[in-house]
């Protein structure tokens, strides 16, 4: 199984004959992970808009407490939208909020927290062996809008565009912020994976793990989001931006009344490490990261592909090397829009067709779509599963569409499972991609 | 419009640029960046204030005029008249 995987990452170069073609994609498809570094999670930071640790977001989810809000949207009025409130100057200096996006000062929070909550020895650690991956919807829509809108109060005179405008926008903007912050000197980039990108982020700190290219990971997502009003515009225009008169109603996927997406902000960041480092220093595990799989729908730029989404997570499930009844959770993108959570159920119910044991939820509701961040933390705020064994549920449903409705949905109240050993996490995105997440609890 | 006022006008945005400095016994014969922990991106947020609050521009070759308190003074003060102030 080793083999195969080598020569999945290695690529053509290692075809050496056409028969052997077949074999090496049966390789990418069907090997586990047995024989490669387990790699597991030890650590979390984040903010979500109804918390700014996993503790408070968890007990949050359990509670039923969304917290979404409505904002001044440049040029388009109110709009709910999910802001965080966590405490930006605990990390920088306000000079370096300043100059830092938002999406940077959200990381440099998350990945502080991120690394205490590891317990590692952070001073004496070396820098040039941890790797930061971000993953990120978009990045440099709100820095470009704000400079555009500024110009225009000088009569669109470029000598008034900012000298910072180049090193905000830059698609590796928020890993790098990390890197400077926190003096380390490894690889950082963005993952620019749509909605997926949480778990694509994850997914690049495991693989990077395995190849030993790193020692020590932060990785997940950010979104600086509802900043920047071409977002709510465009969403608006293609009739998928929520509305309510009640803000906290405005994000309810499942529901029959759903009308579109809530825009938020967030961020979640792990500490990623392989299972023999975190042994030998007495690390806490939170999780095993077992599988995850990432496709393409090759279909369409904004409808989601249920076909793809299916193959998405039986490739991971092959990975982790289980059947879907040995999942006892599911976390779903769905954003609240009219076909998107339709297309995710179709895959969900091919997928798990006979898996009575199986919980299904969605934390949206609570905090709407935080975009980049959304698949790293919805993950974790199913993480406190493994210990407590109860399930948040989806809120904001009403009346459950027909067309959504699937066995395991947890609405309302959560319910408690007799175990909870592995979580699936998914989260897709335009263009179509999707990405699944597979996690087990350390034992 | 007197030194003194340009050496406030700047300690002004140099209290915007870098809100954690303590600007109250900065030397005006001393080096901006010698003193204050403002780095080149810094600077430029000097000139481009100065552009846009007080319609004074500083041309490239000149940014060394701004290096300190009394600098800008001597360098700024002809600019400022020239427009009146």
């Amino acid at each position: 199984m080793r083999q195969g995987f080598w020569r999945a990452v290695l690529g053509a170069q290692t075809v050496d004959n056409g028969g052997g073609f077949l074999i090496y994609l049966s390789d990418i498809l069907f090997f586990r992970m047995d024989n490669l570094p387990r790699i597991v999670i030890t650590g979390v930071g984040l903010t979500a808009p109804n918390g700014n640790n996993i503790a408070e977001f968890r007990a949050n989810l359990l509670a039923g407490k969304a917290n979404i809000r409505e904002i001044d949207v440049r040029y388009m009025g109110k709009h709910p939208a999910g802001i965080c409130d966590f405490e930006a100057t605990k990390y920088q200096t306000r000079r370096e909020l300043r100059t830092s996006t938002r999406a940077g000062s959200i990381g440099i929070y998350c990945a502080h927290e991120a690394i205490a909550d590891s317990g590692i020895d952070w001073e004496n650690f070396d820098k040039a062996r941890v790797g930061v991956y971000v993953g990120i919807t978009e990045h440099g829509n709100v820095e470009t809008e704000n400079e555009i809108f500024n110009i225009s109060q000088f009569g669109n005179d470029t000598k008034y565009w900012t000298h910072h405008h180049n090193p905000r926008t830059v698609a590796n903007n928020p890993a790098g912020e990390i890197t400077i912050n926190l003096g380390i000197t490894g690889p950082h980039y963005t993952i620019g994976a749509a909605c997926a990108a949480g778990n694509a982020g994850l997914i690049q700190a495991a693989q990077m793990l395995m190849l030993g290219e790193t020692d020590f990971a932060i990785a997940g997502g950010t979104s600086e989001s509802p900043n920047t009003f071409g977002i709510f515009a465009g969403f608006k225009n293609q009739t998928a931006l929520a509305h309510h008169k009640c803000p906290n109603k405005a994000s309810r996927p499942f529901d029959k009344a759903r009308n579109g997406i809530v825009i938020s902000e967030g961020g979640c960041l792990y500490t990623v490490e392989r299972l023999d480092d975190a042994r030998r220093r007495g690390a806490k595990i939170l999780a095993e990261i077992v599988g995850w799989h990432i496709n393409s729908d090759a279909s369409n730029a904004v409808l989601p592909n249920p076909v793809r989404q299916a193959e998405c997570m039986r490739a991971a499930l092959k990975k982790a090397g289980i059947r879907p009844q040995d999942v006892d959770l599911v976390s779903t993108h769905a954003t609240g829009t009219g076909k998107g959570d339709v297309q995710e159920i179709i895959a969900m119910r091919d997928v798990f067709a006979n898996c009575p044991h199986t919980f299904v939820n969605n934390t949206k509701g609570f905090i709407g779509h935080c975009m980049g961040a959304a698949g790293t933390l919805e993950l974790a705020g199913n993480l406190g599963s493994f210990d407590d064994n109860l399930v948040h549920p989806c809120i904001n449903i009403d009346e459950l569409d027909p067309e959504c409705a699937i066995d395991g949905l947890v609405i309302g109240a959560p319910r408690k499972a007799d175990k909870i050993e592995y979580i699936l996490n998914n989260s897709f995105g335009m263009l179509g991609i999707n990405s699944t997440l597979i996690v087990k609890k350390f034992s | 419009m007197t030194e003194a006022d340009i050496k406030k006008i700047v300690l002004d945005i140099v209290a915007d640029i870098a809100p954690d400095e303590d600007l109250s016994n900065v030397k005006p014969d001393i080096n901006l960046r010698e003193q204050l922990n403002l780095d080149s991106m810094d600077f430029l947020d000097i000139v481009m204030e100065l552009r846009k609050k007080h319609g004074i521009e500083v041309p490239e070759a000149e940014y060394p005029k701004l290096a300190s308190l009394d600098s800008c003074a001597n360098y700024l003060l002809p600019k400022f008249k020239e427009k009146g102030m």
